[in-house]
């Protein structure tokens, strides 16, 4: 079988964003994959061990350093990489998905796998729910769409039963609902469906080894048709210092309670 | 006039509380039709109506439960809007929702905004947060129809009576779906949905077990509140992923939310910095936490927990 996923290089969630020039931030911080797409990296390399045949290609659309998330993920046992080459990192998802959709269509006719057809889609694509850097929770749809697969994103527990792969999504509350889908298809994953391993020393040195295939966006001839564009951004204004209500546990409490009913007016 | 589109979310024959906020954002754009796939349309007609949805739009296909066939609900969704010229259409940035919603805008084939915290439909533009909740994003949405699902309780749910009409709208839409939803596990549910509640009291690393939760389940009833975990106390196993809070479990937006034994991370305020009073309980006074909360209690939570329950009470 074969096995595509989207890993998108973002920056690290801890990291302090400098917004610059309106619409740009200060690249100068950590990279990493995007945290939502190594539970689904996880998700493809366990699937291939257990079932001791397949090969897993990474796919990502992003600027240059973006090959320092391939290496990683290549070194969580994805085969090889294909990186859609861009100049910005901020993208727009209808942008993305397209990319996405014709590297993935370029690869699987180049290099079909004996095992299955060229003219039909991979068995499976694993993306992760959102992006951490522009949060947009919609690009495993336009893929979809796209491709002309099902999709289930959100997904916390996967198995395959045959042509059918059977997932879980927590809707709220506690719920949890469990549906099954026809394979080929897209799954969105996140936090609870496993949990990705942590490289060691060989896995790293033997995936600098490891291709990956540099595509530029350009000569994927991608319409640029979407009027939805990026006007602004500006930092979120932290707190300043708390008010700390001081006195014994007694007064604190009271005082807390006076202030939250008469001045804040929340409770 | 322009016509918005609402999807009505509702779980179990009921309007899902956050819908009323998003009705409100809808009217800023015009004249509100609501949606709704699961046949109750009558039975929300008239708490719809104080609200100001105008038509009320009974969605149905034969032979489709909508419940059990998400694809056929955001095909039904996207023939909907078509068929009653909406411009944009709105929803509640929830599970369902979400899904619901960009399954539509891939059937409309419009922009998609989910989660979003601001909508102004006379200038075009959306707001939503980006590099988790460090920063806000302003998007032009360009012609066209907008799909876009509201963060909730980023409203506030105004009351705006009008006369609502209900009218049925049946679809002929194809029976076979590639996913098919084939069962609901409520086991975990009892507890009070976060995303909806407008008191959070959550717990951290220092709650240690899962009976110490019981602390703040004690609280929240004093408050009719819902209470949250961190990763590290979801992680330890002292609360299920459900009760998580940040940005990779579930994103609030409260009028109060009570931290107690939070160090402050990044991740965790991802999910509920736009709260609007901020409390935090640690003992350690250098905590991050107390750089970024409106007020802060240096203490033990297990001493200030039980006697804020008690001075609730009175
Ligand atoms: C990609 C990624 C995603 C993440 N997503 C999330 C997420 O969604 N949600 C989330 O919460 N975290 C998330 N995290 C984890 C996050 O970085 C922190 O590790 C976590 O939030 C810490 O939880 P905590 O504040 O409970 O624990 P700690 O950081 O251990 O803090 C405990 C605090 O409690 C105080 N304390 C100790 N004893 C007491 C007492 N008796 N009374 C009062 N105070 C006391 C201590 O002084 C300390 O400040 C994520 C991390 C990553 C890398
Ligand atoms: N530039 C990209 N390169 C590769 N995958 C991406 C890219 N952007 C988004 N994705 C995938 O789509 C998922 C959802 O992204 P988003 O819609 O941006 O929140 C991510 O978790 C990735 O798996």
């Amino acid at each position: 079988m074969r096995i595509y996923v989207c890993v998108k290089h973002v920056p690290d969630t801890a990291a302090n964003i400098k917004i610059v020039s309106n619409t740009g931030y200060d690249k100068e911080v950590k990279y990493v994959p995007n945290p939502y797409d190594e539970y689904g990296v996880e998700e493809a390399v366990s699937l291939v061990e257990k079932k001791g045949q397949g090969e897993i290609i990474a796919v990502c659309v992003g600027n240059e350093s973006s090959v320092n998330s391939l290496k990683s993920v290549m070194a969580m046992g994805v085969h090889r990489s294909i990186l859609v080459k861009t100049e910005e990192q901020l993208l727009d998802s209808a942008r993305t998905s397209k990319a996405l959709a014709k590297a993935i269509a370029q690869d699987r006719a180049d290099k079909p796998d004996e095992a299955d057809k060229p003219d039909e889609p991979a068995d499976l694509i694993f993306m992760g729910k959102q992006s951490v850097d522009s949060e947009g929770m919609q690009t495993p749809y336009r893929l979809g769409a796209e491709l002309g697969l099902p999709v289930v994103t959100g997904v916390v527990d996967f198995s395959m039963e045959g042509a059918l792969a059977r997932v879980q999504r927590e809707i709220g509350g506690g719920a949890r609902e469990t549906s099954t889908i026809k394979m080929p298809c897209i799954i969105g994953a996140t936090k609870g469906l496993n949990e990705p391993r942590f490289p060691k020393l060989p896995a790293i040195l033997k995936a600098k080894k490891k291709e990956i295939k540099v595509i530029d966006i350009s000569t994927l001839e991608i319409a640029d048709d979407s009027q939805y564009r990026l006007k602004n951004l500006e930092p979120v204004e932290e707190r300043s210092n708390a008010t700390i209500l001081e006195g014994s546990t007694q007064e604190i409490v009271d005082s807390l309670v006076k202030i939250l009913r008469e001045e804040e007016k929340v409770i | 006039m322009s016509k918005i589109g609402v999807f009505i979310e509702t779980a179990d024959q009921a309007i899902k509380k956050s819908v009323a906020g998003v009705i409100s954002a809808a009217l800023q754009g015009g004249e509100v039709v609501g949606f709704v796939l699961d046949g109750f349309a009558e039975s929300y007609r008239e708490s719809l109506g104080e609200y100001g949805v105008t038509e009320l739009v009974n969605l149905t296909a034969a032979n489709i439960d909508f419940s059990k066939q998400p694809e056929a609900a955001g095909r039904a969704l996207a023939q909907g809007a078509n068929a009653f010229g909406i411009s944009s259409l709105l929803g509640v940035s929830s599970p369902i929702g979400n899904d619901l919603l960009a399954r539509a805008a891939m059937e409309l084939k419009s922009t998609l905004t989910l989660d979003c915290l601001e909508v102004n439909f006379q200038e075009n533009y959306v707001k939503k947060s980006h590099f988790s909740g460090k920063a806000i994003a302003t998007f032009e949405m360009g012609t066209g129809t907008h799909v876009i699902g509201i963060r909730p309780n980023s409203f506030d749910a105004v009351r705006n009576p009008v006369d609502c009409q209900v009218i049925d709208h049946d679809m002929d839409l194809p029976s076979e779906d590639a996913i098919e939803i084939i069962s609901v596990d409520k086991a975990g549910t009892g507890q009070k949905e976060l995303t909806e509640a407008s008191v959070i009291i959550t717990g951290g690393r220092p709650m240690g077990s899962k009976e110490n939760f019981k602390l703040l389940d004690e609280c929240a009833k004093t408050l009719d509140a819902a209470v949250g975990a961190s990763r590290a106390a979801v992680d330890s196993g002292y609360a299920p992923h459900s009760m998580q809070v940040g940005q990779t479990g579930k994103i609030v937006s409260p009028k109060l939310y009570i931290g107690c034994g939070l160090s402050g991370s990044v991740q965790h305020f991802a999910g509920m910095k736009t709260s609007e009073v901020i409390v935090a309980i640690n003992t350690d006074k250098d905590a991050p936490i107390f750089t970024k909360s409106d007020y802060g209690i240096i203490g033990d939570l297990f001493e200030v927990v039980p006697a804020l329950t008690k001075a609730l009470k009175e």
